[in-house]
């Protein structure tokens, strides 16, 4: 026997199921307990930086639209700031949340959340990091919701000099982290969840 | 930034792979074609994921914790069992989480959920919506007030049942921390029987989604109660000054 070590496991998880919009979304079906749905607006008031569109579809590995899953992103300010008791740097734009909830549509799986371009945040050894968003996805048939970052195809300079993108060792894969520009402020990003261009995802 | 006595915080500790649930798991069929095949991509916590947003009491209201009468039309209850679902959020290291998001949804007495794509034949409660919500205390504690969720049938297998339980969503104080589960109940004879509970292959992880009964918080000639408490992602505990400026 040994001393005890005082720490204990992780609860495990479970798929968000059909249903999540109930508990996470409830005004989306049709719930009016709440006020409103959490995270459905990032943008409180005016905010510092480019204010963008980010759209996109959840595709299963038969290329299908998933039409029941609900995405998560979590992003800092324009000055790599978060608006968050842990941020230690400096105090995020008050007017931007950097928190937003998005169930996929019921019909064409699409979604979209109107943002603003994330500023660099360091990685643990000082090195920026370039722009990118987080992302958290939870759907029927995902038991342990999947981790992955959004990154910007304009954002050349900064992608090739960030820590993690320059350790991926299957290069052509970056582009599934890459959001596109579709016209001004209006970024696409597709995830397929297996396939050919099935996106990297994270254990972060 | 020192939050505690035993060091500095570092990033958050991995996530144990083989406690948690795979992507693929195929006696739950809709994981078939919805899990990634290529390994997962490692990296440590950054700011990113080590920092989350704050919700405040003002999102939310009082009545969001009781189940029973936030849907129901005044003066009226949902229908079922009444009990009362409580517990503590804590870290890894066995700290109570305060201020996390816990969000719950489920179905009525009858098995029926409230939603678009829902077919099960059970009746819908007019005054049941079957969701809520809270903040853990200071301490990290929750409760809720709701009525005993119904089994109920779901396509996958020939006849399956998913055992009653309660959906949750539980957002700390980071991304990292992300997580999203479901409550069973002590003595269900359908949790050993469902893919979806399946998923997870250490049976000490299974027991601890399964809430047993307590009746040291049950109310006499008014509810039962369950205790479920939920443990997230902790960090690593370090004395040494290894991080920069925002660690
Ligand atoms: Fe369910």
């Amino acid at each position: 026997m040994t001393q005890e070590l005082k720490r204990v496991r992780e609860t495990p998880s479970q798929t968000a199921g059909p249903y999540v919009h109930i508990g996470c979304t409830p005004g989306f079906t049709g719930i009016d307990v709440y006020e409103a749905d959490l995270g459905n607006v990032m943008k409180t008031g005016p905010v510092k930086g480019e204010e963008i569109t980010v759209t996109g579809t959840i595709f299963d590995g038969t290329g299908t639209a998933l039409t029941d899953a609900l995405v998560e992103i979590w992003q800092a300010d324009a000055d790599g700031l978060h608006n968050s008791p842990q941020e230690t740097r400096g105090i995020a734009d008050p007017n931007f949340t950097g928190w937003g909830r998005c169930a996929s549509d019921m019909t064409t799986g699409a979604f979209t959340f109107e943002t603003i371009k994330p500023g660099r945040v360091p990685y643990p050894d000082g090195r920026l990091q370039a722009p990118h968003i987080s992302v958290w996805i939870v759907a029927r048939g995902i038991n342990i919701g999947l981790q992955t970052r959004i990154y910007f195809e304009d954002e050349a300079s900064a992608n090739s000099e960030d820590p993690i993108l320059s350790r991926i060792e299957h290069r052509n894969r970056i582009p599934t982290l890459l959001a596109g520009r579709e016209k001004d402020g209006v970024y696409r990003f597709d995830i397929h969840l297996q396939g050919p261009n099935e996106t990297i995802f994270f254990d972060i | 930034m020192a939050e505690n006595d035993t060091g500095k915080a570092g990033g958050y500790l991995p996530r144990d792979r083989a406690w948690q649930p795979a992507a693929l798991t195929p006696a739950y069929k809709t994981t078939v074609k919805r899990s990634p095949q290529a390994a997962l991509l490692s990296f440590p916590t950054t700011l990113s994921e080590e920092t989350g947003p704050v919700f405040g009491h003002g999102h939310l209201s009082e009545g969001d914790t009781d189940l029973i009468h936030n849907f129901a039309k005044d003066g009226e209850s949902a229908i079922g069992p009444r009990i009362i679902v409580h517990g503590r959020v804590v870290d890894e290291n066995a700290r109570g989480v305060a201020g996390a998001l816990v969000e719950i949804w489920q179905a009525n007495a009858g098995g029926r959920y409230r939603h678009k794509k829902e077919s099960y034949l059970a009746p819908l409660d007019p005054n049941f919506g079957g969701c809520g919500r809270t903040l853990t205390d200071a301490q990290g504690n929750y409760a809720f007030h709701t009525i005993m969720p119904g089994a109920y049938p779901w396509p996958n297998g020939p006849n399956d049942w998913r055992p009653a339980h309660i959906h949750f969503s539980v957002f700390g104080q980071a991304f990292a921390q992300r997580l999203i589960t479901q409550l069973y109940f002590e003595g269900d004879p359908l949790i050993a029987r469902c893919p979806i509970v399946g998923a997870i292959t250490d049976p000490d992880a299974v027991s601890s989604l399964i809430a047993p009964l307590d009746m040291g918080r049950a109310i006499p000639m008014d509810s039962l109660a369950y205790k479920f408490d939920i443990v997230l992602r902790g960090r690593y505990q370090t004395f040494f000054e290894n991080r920069p400026e925002g660690s």
